[in-house]
């Protein structure tokens, strides 16, 4: 199917200033789309409050507009210069949210604007949670077990389904007050009566605990003809309960076999389709659960994400610039692969080496601010590095970061020098350090370096931070070489 | 240092039916990684440190771009005689299970990886893959620039080579591969396919299978199909039965005539390690059968397909092997992302247009990976819609043999 050619001008929104969880991702995505879809004689028009962005310089776009990013001024800019599509998938959420309220208002029906990419039905099915849920489950795919109970009768029902532990979140209260983690009856009991006390409607949402489970996402690529390849696959170093802008990530996942990969190929496609985001990418969430490979779908974003930068990265496979020309009526298949100029794009990328991104935090600047990383994202930025093993990519993205570091140990600036401890002291500092991991942290990846010092094993520290125990072998294997070359010290 | 392997092991060879290979037998008791060495035939040499067992073997050096899967690559009969490579550079992670296997046995010659893995994670996992090739006798070589072998190999083409830990001598090993056989005009077949026919008629347990949603179409009909084993991938026999065949496996050498008695509903044509066109045996069986029952092929079951349709082969420079690889359907114009494995191909000016349809293509580099008759119930692809390892996006071809089986004749 080549280009539309029923459109001639293209409205693509923004996603403002930076904040944390929304960076300079989406400029890289939107100034990509705006170049192609330009490249393409499509008259782009932009719309981005932030002057400090690549996408706003002014040959990116034909008309750019630095003004608010709010249903109203986006409402002026298309009563003004009648775009005929908007393409809300490459600002973030901003983007997404405005257009959103921009179709339910009926202001895109009034002057005929369509939109292109992620339609309001497939956005509106991909973050709504029941919606979601309902297609997940059409589909036989499962999602957090869990249930909406108004007493405590029916929350005891629930929880016999579900077994701890269990989250328990009482509906409407600001900021989630009231919810917690039940680890036992007694606790369940009086968590849901006090989160019912608390719910102006008397709601509470009780659901199964996926804490500690291990974190999978996939870049999936769908276009009009319904062909659809996966681009990347990442594997979380940090398990579920830590937020992925906020977790380490690797590519691909490491310790999946094929059956497992395939079983979530599988339902990210499945999900892609039924969600029906027509053109474009999207990032799929799961959790797997490391004792028995139990997946359920934690969610997906019918947009280009923050993942989606790491994953053209770490593949070669410009993730937001296809997806612009898929969103425009190109197919897979009709656009030449970048990397190797003469096959096309609709190809599944492999690659020979470890990519490992790893956050930055800079709570020196946010005084007060609780360090504990939970599902709200916290990080600021964050480095990627590849290497031909893990352990170098690691090594690599961890000097990357900027903070005085040079990678995991070796540099003389450990917080505790465990060589320096006298024997007796070791087991007391080596509770200290497994009981420090217990929450994660900023800095957790260099308690791992001390609890290996110490000499705990990898079963104790996977207890603890149930990280992969995989992983946990390639952080000791650093820690191992540098005891080893230490040894050789004159 | 990390591979050390717990058990002691006696290793056997695993193509000591081979003539051709029986020299590269050695008995070898696996304690400890040693210090190996990897010669190719055009003078490289590669060193590094064994993991599996530890011995010497010799094979066409082969690369798989597949990211996961190194369970299902080992134990596929068509790598008969190849010594592979993982582009992808960390390998063992998850270990060996007692599901994923696609023989009952690792096949390859010899295994080539950037750095393994002896610690692996997985919830499946019920030992190391050094261990486990330990126990099989193949020799695994790790700790090498596979980046760089896979370059010389697209360069220059497969080449043979050879692995050791007794032989370190670089110039004695380069002999040792010039005088390993070519793999073209070689039948590997005969070396890998069952020696007696045999029953197959079990449900697919393993976990994770795929579960077919027409199910309910099947109407509980049963096909019965011969499925000639020239190193048969049981994840298709697998498949197979999901779609409600019976199926009788019979040796790759397995008259035609005696097929025919049988009287199948249709016939498969297996995948299979070496040179299709040394095959002969196969391609005039074939013949034999084109026109009487329906046929589908896979991968080498397309290529005899082909010769005996009046077709020609060549041997691909550096061959297709990975679970990336995009062919177009040309009949539905949609895209699948495929498994392959094969290092000979069809040549698609040798066949009668008339007569013959080309269906799918390799959108890397044209070249051809289905075809069926205009007129007879005969198709095949060159690809893998069984994947085992790779992307399930091409089973659909197993539900159009049943449909063509339907169509052709009456169920039992």
């Amino acid at each position: 199917m080549p280009k539309r050619t029923d459109i001639h001008s293209i409205l693509i929104i923004g996603s403002g200033p930076i904040v944390i969880g929304q960076a300079c991702e989406f400029d890289y995505s939107g100034t990509q789309a705006c170049k192609v879809l330009k490249e393409e004689g499509f008259r782009v028009i932009l719309i981005n409050s932030n002057p400090a962005t690549i996408m706003t310089d002014p040959e990116l776009a034909d008309a750019t507009y630095v003004e608010p990013i709010t249903p109203a001024f986006v409402e002026k800019i298309i009563e003004k210069e009648r775009p005929d599509v908007i393409l809300p998938t490459m600002g973030g959420q901003t983007a997404l949210n405005t257009a959103v309220a921009l179709a339910e208002s009926g202001v895109l029906n009034k002057y005929g604007v369509e939109l292109i990419g992620a339609k309001l039905e497939a956005i509106k099915c991909a973050e709504d949670r029941e919606l979601f849920q309902e297609a997940m489950a059409e589909m036989g795919l499962e999602t957090a077990r869990g249930a909406f109970v108004h007493s405590l009768d029916e929350a005891l029902r629930v929880a016999d389904d579900i077994g701890f532990p269990i989250i328990i979140r009482p509906s409407f209260t600001l900021g989630g007050t009231g919810g917690g983690t039940a680890y036992n009856m007694e606790e369940f009991r009086s968590k849901v009566e006090h989160g019912l006390a608390s719910s102006p409607i008397s709601q509470v949402l009780i659901e199964e605990s996926v804490l500690g489970w291990k974190e999978y996402e996939l870049e999936v690529m769908r276009d009009l003809k319904d062909n659809v390849v996966i681009i990347c696959s990442i594997e979380n170093f940090d398990p579920m309960g830590v937020h992925t802008g906020d977790s380490i990530t690797v590519a691909p996942a490491q310790t999946l076999t094929d059956k497992e990969y395939q079983t979530m190929r599988d339902a990210a496609k499945k999900i892609i389709r039924r969600i029906g985001v027509e053109t474009g990418g999207s990032n799929i969430q799961f959790a797997v659960n490391p004792s028995n490979g139990r997946m359920i779908v934690i969610e997906m974003n019918p947009r280009v994400s923050r993942s989606s930068a790491l994953a053209s990265k770490a593949t070669g496979f410009p993730i937001a610039k296809i997806a612009a020309k898929l969103a425009v009526g190109y197919t897979l298949d009709e656009i030449p692969n970048d990397i190797t100029k003469e096959t096309p794009a609709s190809f599944e990328p492999t690659i020979d080496y470890c990519v490992v991104k790893i956050p930055r935090w800079d709570f020196e600047k946010f005084k007060g601010v609780d360090d504990t990383l939970g599902v709200q994202m916290k990080s600021v930025g964050e480095a990627m590095a590849i290497g031909r093993t893990f352990k170098e990519a690691f090594q690599k993205a961890l000097r990357s970061l900027e903070q005085g570091r040079f990678g995991l140990g070796a540099d003389g600036k450990d917080i505790i020098d465990v060589r320096t401890l006298p024997e007796e002291k070791k087991p007391e500092w080596k509770k200290k350090v497994l009981d420090r991991m217990k929450m994660p942290k900023p800095d957790n990846v260099f308690y791992l370096r001390y609890a290996f010092q110490l000499g705990s094993t990898i079963e104790e520290v996977h207890h603890i931070t149930k990280i992969d125990p995989w992983f946990l072998y390639n952080i000791k294997q650093i820690v191992d070489l540098e005891e080893e070359l230490y040894a050789y010290r004159a | 240092m990390r591979n050390v392997i717990s058990v002691c092991i006696v290793a056997q060879n695993m193509l000591s039916c081979v003539p051709q290979f029986e020299n590269s037998s050695h008995y070898v008791v696996g304690l400890r990684a040693l210090r190996a060495k990897l010669a190719l035939e055009n003078g490289t040499i590669f060193t590094g440190e064994s993991f599996g067992a530890a011995t010497e073997t010799m094979g066409e050096v082969v690369f798989n771009t597949s990211l996961t899967g190194y369970q299902e690559i080992l134990t596929d009969p068509s790598y008969a005689g190849q010594i592979v490579t993982m582009t992808y550079p960390l390998i063992g992670n998850y270990g060996i299970n007692f599901e994923d296997l696609e023989s009952v046995k690792p096949q390859v010659a010899g295994f080539v990886v950037k750095e393994y893995f002896d610690f692996y994670s997985n919830f499946r996992a019920k030992g190391s893959l050094g261990e486990w090739l330990a126990r099989h006798g193949i020799m695994g070589i790790q700790g090498i620039d596979t980046r760089m072998l896979t370059k010389i190999i697209r360069t220059r083409g497969a080449l043979r080579g050879i692995l050791s830990v007794y032989d370190l001598d670089d110039e004695s090993l380069v002999q040792k591969a010039k005088g390993s056989p070519e793999m073209k005009g070689l039948d590997l077949a005969k070396v890998v396919t069952a020696t007696e026919p045999y029953e197959w008629d079990e449900i697919d347990r393993t976990p994770f299978a795929l579960k077919p949603e027409y199910q309910k179409k099947l109407n509980g009909k049963r096909w019965r199909v011969v499925v000639y084993d020239y190193g048969v991938k049981q994840n298709i026999l697998r498949r197979l039965t999901s779609y409600g065949c019976r199926l009788t496996v019979v040796p790759a050498s397995f008259p035609a005539e005696q097929v025919l008695e049988m009287n199948p509903d249709g016939v498969f044509l297996s995948n299979g390690p070496g040179d299709p066109a040394a095959v002969r045996y196969g391609i005039q069986n074939i013949k034999k059968l084109i026109g009487k029952k329906p046929i589908f092929g896979i991968c080498l079951g397309h290529q005899l397909l082909a010769l005996a349709l009046g077709g020609k082969t060549f041997k691909l420079k550096f061959g297709h092997r990975g679970a990336n690889h995009p062919v177009k359907n040309l009949l539905t114009n949609t895209i699948e992302i495929t498994s392959q494995n094969h290092g000979f191909a069809v040549d698609l000016s040798s066949l009668d247009p008339s007569t013959v349809e080309i269906t799918h293509v390799n959108l890397n580099d044209e070249t051809n990976e289905g075809l069926r008759h205009r007129e007879l119930p005969v198709f095949s692809v060159q690809y893998h819609p069984e994947a085992s390892p790779g992307p399930h996006d091409s089973d659909y071809l197993f539900s159009q043999f049943v449909e063509m089986m339907a169509r052709e004749s009456i169920p039992v």
